[in-house]
Order: C-alpha cells, then structure tokens, then sequence
C-alpha cells in the first residue's frame, strides 16, 4: 500500500472563525476511511477542502500518490441543484464520466456502457429518461451516487450516503461501495452517523469534533475510550 | 391573403430583406443555445448588465466617431462579462447589486454621453431616435450589409461550434459546478467561456433587437421549453425551435406590417411562453 493522501494540521473554518483543527492523517491506496463526528462538526467541510472546493485556513493537503484530480468520485451531502432543473437520470448518471473525455466532445461507447452499467447496479434503469426533479429523495440519492461511481476510477469521497434510503436500500448500498472497495480497488473516504456500518465496514476512523479527536484503525478506535463513548451514544453494538 | 403573399414576395427581391431574414435567424439560434444555462445559473443578470454595458460602449463609440463600432463594443462587453462574472458570484459584496449599479450607470453614461456627443448636424429628434433604436432595435433593419451578414454567418458558426463542442461540459458545469471541480473539471474555465459567448451574441444582436430586448431573445424560448420538456437536450432543441419559429413570425409580420423587428419578435416569444405555460397546466392536470 502506499499513501495517497497527505493532511499535515489542517485545520478548517468559515470567514476567520475556526470550525475544527489539528486534523493529522493520512489515506492509503485501497483504504476505506470513515469519518465521524456530531453535526456541525465539520466533516462536510473537510470533504470539500480533500476535493479543493474550500481552501482550508492553514496546514497542508496533499495527494502524494498517483491519484488524479479527474479520477475521484464525490457524492455531495446536498446539491446544489435547483428544484426545476431540467435533466433526465441518463443524462445526470452519464455527466459523471465528463472527467474522462478529456478534450473529446461527446461520450464514447465505453462510457455510456459505464453509465448503464452503474445505473443497472443501483436499480434506477427504469427511471432513465425521467426527470430528475419529479423523483423522490431516495430515488435522487441514487442517480447521484451512481454519477459519482461513474467518475470515481481511484477514490471515492461520499459525504452521508445513506440519506434518505430506507435500511434495506441502505445496506445494499454500503454492500456496494465494500464491493467497489475490496474487488475494484478504489480508495473510499466516507461520512457517516452509522456506527454499525462503521464498525463493519470501515479500516481507519477519522473522529473530529472542534479538534481531531482520534484517527487510527477501527480495532485500536474501539479499545479506546473515545470509541467507546461514541458508540455508546450511538448505539453500536448490541452487548454494549 | 393572396395579396399579402405577392407582397412578401415582391420584397423578398431585395437583397437587404434577405439579409434581414438570415441575420435575424442566425441571431435568434445562437440566443436561444445558452438560455437554459443561463436561467439555471442565474446568469440572466449578466445578459441584463452585459445588454445595458453594450449600449453604454455604443455610446462611446459614437461620441469618438469611429468608424467600425464593434472595435470599442467587442472588448468592452467582453471584458464587462468576465468583470460581472466575478461581482456577480461574489455573495460577500452583494454582488446583484454591484450589477444593478454597473448596468444602470452604463446606461445612464451611455444616453448622457450620446447627448454631449457633437452635433454633426443632428437634430434632437434624431438624437432621440438614434437611442431608440439601440434600445429597441432600428425600426428598419433593411440596412445591414453583405458584409455585416457575413461577420453574422461567421460569428454564428462559431457559437454553435463552441456550444456542441462543449456541449457535455456546459451541461456538467450548469447542473452542479461543485460536484464537475470536485472530479477535475475547470468550471472557472468554462463559466468563463459561456460569459464571453453570451457577451458576443449580445453584441451581435444589439443592432438587431436592441439592447432592451437581448435578454428576452435569449430566454424566453428557454422558460417556455422548460415549462414542457424534462431533458437537457430536449429542452435545448425545443428552446431552438421556439426561436426560430418567433423569430420568422416575427420577422414576417415586421416586414409586412412595418412594425419594429425587436419587439415583433418578443411578442411571439411571450405569446409562445404563454401557450406553453397552458399545455404545461392541462399535462400536469392529465397526470393526475
Ligand atoms: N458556507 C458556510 N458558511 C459559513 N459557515 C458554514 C458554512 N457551511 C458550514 N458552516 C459551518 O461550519 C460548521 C461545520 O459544518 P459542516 O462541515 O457542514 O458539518 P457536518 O458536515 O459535520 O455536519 C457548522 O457549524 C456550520 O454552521
Ligand atoms: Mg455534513
């Protein structure tokens, strides 16, 4: 395994007011990293300052590996999108290939096949030409998750993925990105409330509050005292 | 009925009808390609603005007399749209205002600096119906010739060009710009890109429909097709057809009925929003 991904004390913030700080850590290649932290706690943000989109106040972030900016998958806690956009599911899922057409105008067969495919796994090929407006949340969640697989070749960063998903949806879903990890190869960084899915899925844990609070492997973050409060909270495991 | 057909056809012997007819379509394509863009980044304020700062450059054009306009007008709007662009993301300064304040101030330099031009011999009534019609477009456009029609061929390729080349890119980058930066997209660039091609059409359809007028040309036919269609692309080729459609009846009715192009064409838009706005209704009424 080598590193990808480089924070040397980050720390992150809004207009001068710092929202956390002392962020230290690292992400391999093949990686699965789950973040947590209460709301508000600011894991949105770093997930924007790791994809470039909000410069962070001070410290480094850097992509030491071989990963380029146009091989990551991103699926946003909430988009931006407006209520009347006018755009198909095909049209959405496929935009996530725009990154690999480089100069080229138009979509190859490859990636519209990658689209397909993509649309196939998450169950949404028969919502292909509806529009993406009149769907609902749970449907909306997976067209952009499935754009997201679509433009993530080496790293994916999902910020809440699970949002709006009933519990069978939800881990079909977390079975997925496992897949996309263990078989594909593709570093995934994800936010989450779930501690269960945590604890079963994740290889490191990132925990950040107005600081960060742990980061380490999930054996070593469940012997800890942090993990356990946390989990405690949350309502983990059963024989807590 | 007849009789109006003779006529059209007896006019359309003339070259500068003709001409009229072409550029009028040329324009009206190459407005309607960006509307949907446009509207859903809310853009439309840097038409407005940009449509006010041509006329302003216009003004300074003829207050310097020179003789080919579009050398002040072409920059001027060009670098105006990237400016606007920057005022106009920028939440921290109030940047709707700043463009408000920018637009308006053209405009008003614009018609004072028209009044202080030298007189050469012009009248005040002229004076007043030189800003008329680059407000609302000439009354006649039988004056454009063979040579502004070839710049309009040109310039129109060009926009198309850019607009199919990019085509992917702009649809990524209007959906969501945060999610096309996060996975390596330029999106600066491409805002950038549709910034500058709307400033050139703006221009290029100043001496058409004035410079009032610009903005609905571009997005009218992109409201109208959005209230129907559910697709990027349908919406973008219906928002075409409308265009050309309004601009043809419009153009048609101007010729035969002397009204003014500008505001022919506009109508048929607003009409055509309406219709559309209609069918939207009793469809959403069928669904349920
Ligand atoms: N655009 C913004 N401008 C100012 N403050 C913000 C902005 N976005 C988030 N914040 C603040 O930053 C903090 C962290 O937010 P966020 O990263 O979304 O938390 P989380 O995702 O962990 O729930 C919150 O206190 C929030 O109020
Ligand atoms: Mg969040």
């Amino acid at each position: 395994m080598s590193t990808l991904l480089k924070c040397e004390d980050v720390s992150l913030g809004y207009e001068g007011s710092v929202v956390t700080k002392g962020l230290n850590f690292t992400v391999e290649s093949g990686d699965y990293l789950f973040i947590l932290g209460e709301n508000g706690s600011g894991k949105s943000t770093l997930i924007k300052a790791l994809l470039g989109l909000k410069p962070q106040l001070s410290g480094e972030i850097n992509f030491v590996g071989e990963v380029k900016k146009n091989e990551i998958g991103y699926l946003p806690q909430q988009t931006m999108v407006q209520r009347d956009f006018p755009a198909s599911v095909k049209e959405i899922v496929q935009s996530g290939c725009v990154n690999r057409c480089g100069i080229r105008p138009f979509y190859n067969k490859e990636e519209k096949k990658l689209a397909k495919d993509m649309m196939e796994r998450l169950e949404i090929t028969h919502l292909a030409n509806r529009c993406y407006r009149e769907l609902s949340g749970g449907q909306q969640q997976r067209v952009l998750l499935a754009r997201a697989l679509c433009a993530a070749r080496k790293m994916i960063l999902l910020d809440e993925p699970v949002t709006g998903l009933d519990p069978k949806a939800s881990n079909e879903m977390y079975e997925l990105i496992d897949g996309l990890n263990k078989k594909d190869n593709i570093t995934v960084i994800m936010v989450s409330h779930d501690m269960n899915a945590a604890v079963k899925y994740a290889e490191h844990i990132l925990h950040i509050g107005g600081k960060q609070k742990f980061f380490g492997t999930k054996e070593d973050y469940l012997n800890s005292k942090i993990g356990k409060a946390f989990l405690s909270v949350m309502g983990g495991e059963d024989d807590d | 009925m007849t009789e109006k057909i003779d006529k059209l056809m007896e006019y359309l012997q003339f070259p500068a009808v003709r001409y009229a007819i072409i550029v009028g379509l040329l324009i009206s394509l190459c407005s309607s390609l960006l509307g949907v863009t446009l509207v859903m980044k809310r853009f439309s304020f840097i038409g407005d603005g940009l449509s006010h700062v041509a006329f302003g450059a216009m003004a300074i054009a003829t207050v310097l007399n020179v003789t080919d306009n579009m050398l002040i007008i072409m920059p001027v709007t060009v670098v105006s749209a990237v400016l606007l662009l920057r005022t106009g993301q920028n939440t921290r300064i109030k940047g709707d205002a700043a463009v408000a304040m920018i637009s308006v101030g053209a405009l008003a330099l614009g018609y004072l600096l028209m009044n202080l031009a030298p007189k050469n011999g012009r009248t005040s009534a002229n004076l007043s119906a030189d800003v008329c019609s680059t407000l609302f477009g000439s009354t006649s456009i039988l004056t454009l010739s063979q040579k502004d029609v070839i710049t309009c061929v040109v310039m129109s390729a060009i926009v198309v060009a850019v607009f199919f080349f990019f085509y992917t890119k702009i649809f990524a980058v209007t959906f969501d710009e945060s999610f096309a930066k996060a996975t390596g997209i330029r999106s600066d660039l491409y805002n950038l890109l549709i910034a500058v091609v709307i400033a050139v059409i703006i221009v290029f359809a100043m001496n058409f429909v004035g410079s009032l007028l610009i903005s609905a040309l571009i997005i009218f036919p992109a409201l109208s097709a959005m209230r129907v269609f559910k697709s990027f692309r349908s919406v973008i080729v219906c928002s075409v057809i409308i265009s050309l459609f309004c601009a043809s009846m419009g153009l048609l009715l101007a010729i035969l009925e002397g009204t003014p192009v500008g505001s022919t064409i506009v109508a048929a838009d607003i009409a055509v929003f309406f219709i559309f706005s209609i069918i939207s209704m009793v469809a959403r009424r069928g669904e349920k």
